[in-house]
């Protein structure tokens, strides 16, 4: 997994609460067997008309966001399916953060095994950002991991929290089966309880 | 120390605990469909890794499964066929259960499970599909993963995760007539909004619960995620036991006493902790549909299209974009709503229970809608509803009876609406584009979609009950 450090770049504004999986990637893309080549569909019912051009006004098409790398978004990002199609779209395309006040459970842990990092602020901060972000390129956000914090684009420092483990594999871009495999004589033992114990399972 | 039902799930399957709380936990089912497992797969074949249980996985083609009888002769749309070999070769290869199309078992994940006996109380049971929910109406701890936890479960048979917190919903009372396990969950989102449970895994309780079918439960517990919550859950009882017992996997003999024994401890002590507690009465829960493009719009049948501006804070933007989308304008009658489609089954209500429950208000009568179809949640429930003569009451009435998937549910089939067209469904999700770009859906109740359909616009089933009577 790729690892996440720092990261400088263009926030594009999305203020829209609720924002869901099948708008960030709509079902008719999911019938891929692969990971990649997602970007080009991502928000694409937001992001195209029906003969397929681009919608002027929606912000990715904005030359100034083009090449966002952070999301600032409503309340609730991620909600709707587990399709971990979402966060593969977004990565695909560039985004490795998204900045809101509240993500949806499983969207929030699929981001993590892609290497990117979602993060929860207060409101009043992510108003703040949300505002850098409507300035496209002359506002670049700035986040860096290992102390945990945002710096807006006129130098505001802004703390997050993040799980200890989770912060700890995303710095390493360390992959999760690969740790799980090495407590298998735990596993091993549960199983052998379990058995006894509830033998129908 | 006292314990809430997801206390006690959890504390049996924990494999391993970190210092900060993170925890290994021991998966007991891991279903599996054709959309959210191919990479994973293929991730196992590329690290060379092996599938440690194939015996506690079980894999059934579901999402996109045409739902025509022309099926037999193979999936027209390329990728999808694709997708759904992919899952025949993995399943095959990697040998665990599976139902491939063709099979009279073959359903919907969520109805497959527990129609098969594989979803049993006490269990830990996970999907790649946020629906996995469902199997909470069992007693068994039952959430939605992304691939890569399908991956690792895949290898490990365990997933990383930390504990939620703990959250009842009690509905007290009874529920009047007309008023189903549907209208409950709605509301309850109708009331705490679509994150009013993230960050917890919900248990649904109250006397209107207990009163519910298992049917029902799993309606309600099915739509928990979209209350935000990881899972809901619902304390097994003689309804439960009754329901699970002499299904094909479920245990028997000696080994279904041992199993009594212990699921009849799967409650939460009377004082347990809760973090969070809402209630609702049942008394004043009405039949409901949804307006918006959110599940947490949703109001009475009796009330009117809201105002944007009633709304505070993001909401505002929100409303005013959904009702655009919805082709709606404030203060319009709910009940004054046309629809186009109407469209009964999903994992939230294709089972047998709605099947009846819309027959009931389709018998004799024709529908006024362009299209109508139903789509058997499984082969099974399908050929119990032909025996039971239900299909023939859909078709009299002009609805399609349909073979087993989720077809519109998210149409990713050829089931689909059409840009503008507006759909009284009995899924899950209201979404822009969910059922076909540009489409339009108001969520209800398997009876209240029937009404629809007869009407030809959103209807209270209490009129259609009193003429019915
Ligand atoms: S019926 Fe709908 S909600 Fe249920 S599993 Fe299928 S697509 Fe998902």
């Amino acid at each position: 997994m790729e690892k996440f450090t720092t990261l400088t770049g263009v926030a594009a504004p999305m203020p829209l609460v609720n924002i869901d999986t099948d708008m960030i990637i709509p079902k008719q893309f999911l019938k891929t067997i692969q990971r990649t080549g997602l970007g080009k569909n991502l928000f694409d019912e937001m992001r195209y008309d029906d003969q397929g051009r681009e919608i002027p006004d929606f912000v990715l098409n904005q030359p100034a966001y083009r090449k966002s790398e952070i999301l600032v978004a409503g309340d609730n990002f991620g909600c709707g399916s587990s399709r971990e199609h979402a966060p593969w779209a977004l990565a695909d395309f560039g985004i490795r953060t998204i900045i809101s006040t509240s993500f949806a459970d499983i969207f929030y842990n699929n981001c993590f095994k892609n290497g990117m990092l979602p993060i929860v602020l207060p409101q009043e901060q992510v108003d703040i950002l949300m505002d850098d972000a409507r300035k496209g390129e002359n506002a670049r956000i700035s986040i860096d991991l290992e102390s945990q914090t945002v710096t807006s684009a006129d130098g505001q420092v802004f703390s997050f929290e993040i799980d200890p483990f989770k912060k700890h594999c995303l710095l390493n871009g360390l992959d999760d089966i690969g740790l799980t495999l090495e407590k298998v004589a735990s596993i091993d033992a549960f199983e052998a309880q379990a058995t006894q114990a509830r033998p129908w399972v | 120390m006292t314990k809430t039902l997801y206390d006690k799930i959890w504390d049996a399957h924990v494999v391993h605990e970190d210092t900060d709380g993170t925890c290994l936990l021991y998966i007991d089912r891991h279903l599996v469909h054709e959309v959210t497992s191919p990479q994973a797969f293929e991730g196992l074949r590329m690290t060379g890794r092996k599938l440690r249980a194939p015996d506690k996985t079980i894999a059934v083609p579901d999402h996109n499964v045409p739902t025509t009888p022309d099926r037999e002769n193979g999936i027209e749309n390329e990728e999808s066929r694709i997708q759904v070999e992919a899952l025949d070769r993995n399943a095959r290869e990697f040998g665990v259960h599976y139902y491939p199309v063709n099979d009279v078992r073959q359903g919907i994940v969520h109805i497959v499970g527990p129609e098969q006996g594989w979803t049993l109380p006490g269990m830990t049971v996970v999907c790649g599909d946020s629906h996995t929910a469902t199997h909470g109406a069992f007693g068994a701890l039952a959430h939605g993963i992304g691939t890569s936890e399908v991956e690792h479960v895949l290898a490990t048979q365990t997933l990383i995760q930390k504990k939620s917190k703990n959250m009842k919903v009690e509905i007290t009372g009874s529920l009047p007539p007309g008023v189903t396990a549907k209208d409950i969950t709605l509301s309850v989102i109708g009331a705490t909004g679509t994150a009013g449970g993230t960050g917890y895994v919900i248990e649904y309780c109250g006397q209107a619960i207990e009163e519910l079918s298992i049917e029902g439960r799993m309606t309600v517990c099915n739509m928990a995620i979209e209350g935000g919550a990881r899972a809901g859950l619902i304390a097994p009882d003689e309804k439960t036991f009754q329901y699970v017992q002499g299904r094909p996997h479920a245990p028997k003999g000696a080994q279904w006493d041992a199993a009594m024994a212990w699921w009849k401890t799967l409650k939460s002590d009377p004082d347990a902790h809760w973090d969070k507690v809402v209630t609702l009465k049942a008394e004043e829960i009405a039949p409901v549909v949804t307006w918006g493009t959110s599940p947490e719009d949703v109001l009475p049948i009796t009330d009117s299209v809201p105002d944007p501006a009633s709304f505070a804070g993001g909401k505002v933007e929100a409303a005013r974009r959904a009702l655009d989308y919805m082709g709606l304008t404030p203060g319009q009658k709910l009940t004054d709503i046309e629809i186009d489609t109407v469209f009964i089954g999903s994992c939230t209500n294709g089972r047998i229970e709605d099947l009846r429950a819309a027959a009931e208000i389709l018998k004799g009568r024709k529908i006024k809608v362009k299209r109508a179809m139903v789509v058997p949640g499984s082969g099974l429930v399908r050929a119990q509803a032909e025996e039971e003569g239900l299909a023939q009451i859909f078709i009299d009435a002009g609805f399609e009876w349909r073979l087993a998937g989720c077809s519109m549910c998210l149409a990713m089939n050829p089931d689909q609406l059409s840009p503008g067209e507006r759909c009284a469904a009995t899924s899950n999700r209201n979404f822009e584009g969910r059922q076909g770009r540009g489409g339009r859906t108001h969520l209800m109740s398997p009876a209240m979609a029937a009404a629809a359909a007869i009407t030809g616009r959103l209807t209270d089933i209490r009129d259609m009950m009193a003429e019915t009577a």
